[in-house]
């Protein structure tokens, strides 16, 4: 069984709805029992950093989410669930969960892009991915994909070590980061087409060494 | 960098798409959920599912509808026609659409986009605006007057301090439509398309007028606009996405070009 974590933060039904058409169980449940008995967790989220990570603390799913990493079980993060997961965020100035070194920043203000055209924010639509390392959950993913992105926040791992994607918007920034058993994206994978869907398939089939 | 999105709009009425030309004369062309697999098959960034249906007692079929789109394809979709209220856009978010569009009861009730954004973020919310070009005059300075219910009434509203003021209340994306442009297949409205989306910071589709994938380009650079809507001029097989694209990205502009 796959645990959809569901801590108010967003629409989940199109994570599960993706996951369903794999043909994968799931569950969508901010419940931390059926989480640690989970086999495999996604941690999405659309919203502000600041109120889910009180929404965490409040339904305790911050400590259920570090014990099961601590057990070596997989962990898809999306998004917002994708920020958390680390020390800091720029957004509302909030303390996260620090599962992986590193901060979450905002897209400065006054980015261009090489024709010098003004760049919107937030971050919205379909850009590519330069793969930096290789990782289960990329196989048959190719070199410039394009994915579904929606954020005017993006992380930067301590180390880089923890990058295996980037993607540029003014800036170039890290779209895909992992340590251990947990692998997260900052586009929404589930709204990506066939490459997405590609790469769910194989976060649903990843064993962790 | 980002790319330019193809969005295909399907006018649905009862449960089956229609195309309108100038808002009249609607026909049917076919099954919603079929249309939306095909169009997401062959390289729609995006799709967008206007309710038209009349009767408020067949309004819930639209559910359905979103409902099964939602379990065949795996691209954003947006739902707009018959949101008024925080409630509606709570069914049509559940049911599996990524953003809500409203139009006439925003201008109506302006609060409806900040109670919106606030309940389910920005990013969902998206404003249409249809647009007719009146001549400027001094409660018009841009010369583009907000029109509603289909093009039949003039609000006294410009269009460009609309949009700005619809931005600050929190629309994460404007969806732009000429009245004027819209069922001729001669071309978007490239000064009404420029003119907005230079004085606001959030993304604007433009809609209303493509007929051929030069009128794409054009919008798409010289209009500068985020995204195009097309809807005849695929619905009727007269261009596929895929030859759209590549005419897109032969003349420079950066498209999605592998689904």
């Amino acid at each position: 069984m796959i645990a959809i974590i569901d801590y108010e933060a967003g629409n989940l039904t199109s994570v599960a709805r993706a996951i369903t058409y794999l043909g994968y169980s799931n569950v969508i449940t901010g419940d931390t029992k059926e989480i640690l008995s989970a086999k495999r967790i996604v941690f999405p989220g659309v919203g502000a950093a600041g109120s889910a990570m009180k929404s965490l603390r409040h339904l305790c799913i911050d400590k259920a989410l570090k014990m099961v990493f601590n057990q070596g079980k997989p962990i898809l993060g999306i998004c917002l669930g994708t920020q958390i997961i680390f020390d800091f965020s720029e957004e509302n100035r909030t303390k996260c969960l620090g599962i992986i070194p590193g901060t979450v920043k905002a897209f400065p203000d006054g980015l261009s892009d090489s024709d010098q055209q003004k760049l919107k924010i937030p971050h919205m639509g379909w850009n590519r991915l330069r793969l930096k390392q290789q990782h289960p959950v990329l196989a048959n993913i190719e070199e410039d994909s394009e994915f579904y992105f929606v954020h005017g926040y993006y992380p930067e791992p301590a180390d880089e070590g923890h990058i295996f994607a980037n993607t540029t918007y003014g800036i170039s920034f890290s779209s895909v980061v992992g340590y251990r058993n947990i692998i997260a994206t900052q586009f929404h994978l589930e709204k990506s087409g066939a490459p997405g869907l590609n790469l769910l398939d194989n976060f649903c089939r990843w064993i962790p060494c | 960098m980002l790319s330019k999105r193809i969005i295909i709009c399907l006018d649905v009425r009862e449960g089956k798409t229609t195309k309108g030309i100038k808002f009249k004369d609607n026909i049917d062309i076919g099954d919603p959920v079929e249309m939306a697999r095909i169009y997401y098959e062959n390289g729609a960034d995006e799709i967008v599912f206007y309710d038209i249906t009349a009767s408020s007692d067949k309004r819930d079929i639209i559910i359905d509808v979103v409902r099964k789109v939602a379990e065949t394809i795996f691209i954003p979709f947006s739902v707009g026609g018959g949101i008024r209220s925080i409630e509606d856009m709570r069914r049509v978010l559940l049911a599996g659409a990524e953003k809500v569009s409203i139009n006439s009861a925003a201008i109506l009730n302006p609060q409806l986009i900040a109670d919106g954004a606030r309940a389910f973020g920005s990013q969902c919310i998206v404003l249409g605006m249809d647009v007719k070009y009146v001549g400027e005059r001094s409660e018009i300075p841009s010369g583009y007057e907000m029109v509603i219910n289909g093009g039949r009434r003039y609000t006294g509203i410009d269009a460009l301090k609309w949009a700005i003021e619809a931005q600050s209340l929190g629309a994460g994306e404007i969806c732009l439509n000429s009245i004027d442009a819209d069922g001729t297949n001669e071309g978007y409205e490239i000064s009404l398309t420029s003119l907005i989306s230079s004085h606001v910071s959030i993304p604007v589709i433009a809609s209303g007028g493509a007929g051929k994938p030069g009128h794409l380009l054009d919008v798409l650079t010289r209009g500068r606009a985020d995204a195009a809507l097309v809807a005849s001029m695929v619905h009727y097989g007269t261009y596929s996405i895929p030859e759209i694209k590549a005419f897109l990205h032969d003349n420079g502009v950066k498209v999605r070009s592998s689904w």
